[in-house]
């Protein structure tokens, strides 16, 4: 990102760039830049507060007055414990002869639909995996789990891509079941460390590691520190 | 599972290196065109999804709210931008400025490009150049640059 404000500035446009990584934004160095040290994927911080994202903004732009180069912080940082797990609950079992992470994915599916009607879908499933199909993509990664080569098991497509749309899915239903903005990661804690899906998933993943799949294809099903 | 673990793991890789630091002065922000440049891969549903190694860019109208994500990554947080668009492409909040007058108007279209990339080669040569020459040809004075 920073690279696209030296190449608009040599073009005559003036930039000012937000960064979540310290050393990334002050390595790449863009004209103005200012340092946020928020979680990522929240350059603008706190999702729901307008007053909060104004004060960012006024910070960013006051840049805007640097006559030489400067990159500077936000006096405000917004810091994750890796604790924070979203309180949400969870459909009981309705299909005793359904694998429980089949079963737990159907149950939600209501609230995923209630969830993408809140967000406008802007981080919903169907990139590779529409939601019809999301018991039948969790099912290999099931088989997978359970012993099958992973390229025998039949992820419907690349793998990440398809963990990213079951991610997507629990994320999107997790937002209809709780009336707050979740704190950063706490949909995916959630997600991982809750749910019978999120078990599935890692489990698929050492299993892949395991069978010596290429390090891109089991790697990125979760975030990296997983 | 910690944001700072996370990004602990991107802080090794090497940053994109610039000989000299071009630097434009804008006009006064209360008379600026202001446009957003996001590296989120944003797009409009109806628009190609961004690929692997996607450098294009994907032109955003800033009429319309249907903005969805496109990054591949698993590291980082969705449920900000899923719960409030403004948490990564804060277009209602320079909609408030330009009617408060700080800033002079917003443009009515905006960029989306994809970060993570590893070889930033093309960009540097070829969209990025294209994503300013389109942005002067809509006479944005001021790009406010957002990551994801």
């Amino acid at each position: 990102m920073s690279t696209l404000a030296h190449i608009f500035e040599a073009a005559g446009i003036a930039t000012v760039a937000l960064g979540s990584i310290r050393r990334q934004i002050e390595g790449t160095a863009p004209p103005r830049g200012l340092w946020c040290d928020f979680p990522l994927g929240r350059p603008l911080g706190k999702p729901g507060d307008p007053a909060f994202q104004h004060r960012v903004l006024a910070a960013a732009f006051a840049l805007l007055g640097a006559d030489e180069p400067v990159v500077t912080e936000f006096d405000e940082s917004i810091p994750d414990g890796g604790d924070e797990m979203l309180a949400c609950p969870l459909p009981p079992r309705h299909d005793p002869d359904a694998h429980p992470a089949i079963d737990e994915a159907r149950g939600l599916r209501p609230a995923y639909d209630r969830g993408v009607e809140m967000s406008d879908g802007r981080f919903a499933a169907g990139r590779v995996v529409a939601a019809d199909d999301i018991p039948a993509a969790i099912e290999a990664f099931i088989r997978i789990a359970e012993g099958t080569p992973w390229k025998e098991a039949g992820i419907p497509g690349m793998p990440l891509r398809v963990s990213h749309d079951i991610r997507s899915y629990y994320e999107t239903a997790a937002l209809a079941l709780v009336d707050h903005a979740p704190a950063a990661w706490a949909g995916t804690r959630w997600f991982l460390d809750r749910t019978e899906t999120g078990k599935v998933l890692l489990a698929a993943r050492h299993a892949m590691q395991e069978q010596e799949a290429p390090h891109g294809m089991w790697f990125y099903l979760t975030p990296g520190d997983r | 599972m910690a944001d700072s673990d996370i990004k602990a793991l991107t802080e090794a890789l090497p940053a994109e290196t610039f000989e000299t630091t071009a630097f434009t002065a804008p006009p006064s922000l209360s008379e600026a065109t202001v446009a957003i440049v996001t590296t989120a891969s944003l797009h409009h549903p109806e628009q190609d999804d961004f690929q692997a190694m996607d450098a294009g860019y994907r032109v955003l109208d800033g009429s319309r709210r249907d903005y969805v994500t496109g990054h591949w990554s698993p590291n980082f947080d969705g449920t900000g931008f899923a719960y409030d668009m403004n948490t990564v492409f804060p277009l209602d909040r320079l909609d408030e400025l330009a009617e408060q007058g700080v800033i002079g108007r917003v443009a009515d279209q905006h960029l989306a490009y994809a970060g993570n990339q590893f070889d930033l080669s093309a960009i540097r040569l070829d969209s990025g150049p294209a994503g300013a020459a389109w942005l002067k040809e809509q006479g944005v004075d001021v790009v406010l640059l957002t990551p994801v």
